[in-house]
């Protein structure tokens, strides 16, 4: 553990990512006091297509510099067998509560009304659970995913206070800078030009078009492995659910150990 | 008579006496988040076919001191599980009441049925996340063993954040950096776990406690160790020694005023 040693005399030497002065704060004394979150590391991709999305994220646990087991699902199915699906990534004990909070008042809405709860109705709750810790957050990002009314693939993505807003591609977490630039380039096609199409901003750009089920599975796959290339919190193995008319699927594949 | 805005409201201090300041002084602050005083150190713990094994020393320190050489840190709760318990020995000894008391009541029962590994650690990870939620941390690693309702291995890691993870091979403490690369050579991936016989998870374990005595300051050659299975039920033995310790390369240091001697 980087910030609460288990034993005494934390002359601790690892980096902390504790704000300057927290310590001092609390109780006025430098060292042995409680910090209530960690980054258990990690990363998570969604994209939506036309009539499906995919949630992905690394099965790999951290604290600091240790690996905490290499098979750790943070992907979850939400509410009965609908299709929504919550991924959250930071800290996992957070992540967790958070995702059970879903779940339960997905079930609950599910008895009060007697129907499945609708991704909007979903997304809007849980930006209402994040919040109402605003003042002592769930350190996690959030996406969540399922099919809109008009079976239309959607990802709703989320920062730790709870704000949100759909999104067609998303990546969050630890490795988030290194996979988000990919996929405004293979998704959205940003900063991409037909060549030969004009001389300088004459140039038109690549027309956006859907991308099929197999295509998506790729970049999500060549996304993550290459996030596992140069980022030492991701790894060892890759979760992915996939949800479209037909229900969720879910998949894991390995990624690299080291 | 004061009737400016001031004094609306405000007893006359010549009728009544002056407010008592003594009230307005900042208390000490209420200190809830601690720092572990009477520690345990690791846990280790490996799934095998048939089911898990566990171990944990028998030393209480207290800072650099050996001070208590008989504290038994694995727990076990009814046939099924058992909890190994590292970091602070007080809130071990709470845990061990709440479990005794969830015992009780769970015997009330007369369905017969019985928290199996799985529930005692979702259990546990409750109360552990809702401690550090109030900031009043029980300042513990806690390794859960056992089987889960379907009678398969089960093993889980909680600690005084609330964070809970699962792997073939667990260790807490010192032993997350010395013992699990070494029980990782066993049991790498969920899908070796059904070839790994008792033999090799025991033998893997007792190598680990060897290799933490040598290495970790805050250990002891003397500790206990449980094998749960289907089959065969909880087995603890919490008297065991550690044994064919080699020491033979404390000849060849030099220096740390170690004198030269013939």
């Amino acid at each position: 553990m980087t910030q609460n040693d288990l034993s005494l005399g934390s002359s601790v030497s690892l980096p902390s990512s504790k704000p300057e002065g927290y310590s001092e704060m609390l109780s006025g004394m430098k060292e042995h006091s409680f910090y209530p979150y960690a980054d258990n590391g990690g990363s998570i991709v969604g994209i939506s297509g036309s009539d499906f999305a995919v949630l992905a994220g690394d099965t790999r646990s951290t604290s600091g510099y240790s690996i905490n087991s290499r098979s750790e699902p943070k992907v979850f199915r939400v509410g009965d067998d609908g299709r929504i699906a919550l991924s959250v990534v930071g800290f996992a004990a957070d992540g967790k509560a958070l995702a059970e909070k879903l779940d339960t008042t997905c079930n609950m809405y599910k008895y009060r009304h007697g129907k499945t709860i609708s991704l909007t109705a979903c997304a809007h709750r849980l930006s209402t659970l994040l919040y109402e810790k605003r003042f002592f957050p769930y350190q996690v990002q959030a996406i969540l995913m399922g099919l809109d009314e008009d079976g239309r693939g959607t990802l709703y993505s989320y920062d730790p206070a709870g704000s949100y807003k759909k999104d067609q591609c998303r990546a969050v977490g630890a490795a988030a800078s290194l996979m988000m630039p990919f996929l405004d380039n293979q998704v959205q096609f940003n900063n991409q030009h037909l060549p030969g199409s004009g001389i300088g901003i004459a140039l038109k750009e690549k027309p956006k078009e859907d991308l099929s089920k197999d295509a998506v599975m790729d970049l999500v796959k060549d996304a993550f492995c290459n996030a596992t290339e140069r980022h030492i919190e991701v790894g060892d193995g890759l979760q992915m659910m996939l949800v479209s008319r037909d229900g969720i699927e879910e998949m894991f594949i390995p990624l690299k150990r080291d | 008579m004061n009737h400016l805005p001031q004094a609306w409201g405000r007893p006359r201090d010549d009728v009544y006496g002056p407010y008592d300041a003594s009230y307005l002084q900042s208390r000490l602050p209420q200190t809830h988040t601690q720092s572990p005083i009477v520690t345990g150190t690791s846990v280790l713990a490996v799934k095998f076919k048939d089911g898990v094994v566990i171990a944990a020393d028998n030393l209480a320190s207290y800072g650099s001191l050996a001070r208590f050489t008989d504290v038994k840190r694995l727990r076990p709760f009814n046939s099924k599980s058992i909890v190994g318990i590292g970091g602070d020995v007080s809130d071990m000894q709470y845990l061990d009441r709440l479990l005794n008391s969830l015992d009780v009541t769970e015997n009330y029962s007369s369905t017969g049925h019985s928290l199996n590994a799985k529930n005692l650690h979702t259990y546990l990870s409750k109360v552990m996340y809702k401690r550090r939620s109030d900031i009043n941390p029980l300042w513990n690693q806690m390794l859960v063993a056992g089987l889960d309702g379907n009678d398969e291995p089960f093993l889980s890691s909680v600690d005084l954040l609330g964070t809970t993870f699962s792997s073939p091979t667990l260790a807490t403490g010192f032993g997350a950096h010395l013992a699990q690369p070494l029980l990782r050579k066993v049991a790498d991936d969920e899908s070796k776990v059904a070839d790994i016989t008792r033999e090799r998870a025991v033998e893997a374990v007792k190598e680990c406690m060897k290799v933490l005595f040598y290495r970790d300051a805050r250990s002891l050659d003397r500790y206990s160790i449980a094998v749960v299975t289907k089959e065969g039920g909880l087995e603890l033995k919490e008297d065991e020694q550690l044994e064919g310790q080699s020491w033979a390369f404390a000849e060849t240091i030099r220096g740390y005023g170690r004198t030269q001697e013939a």
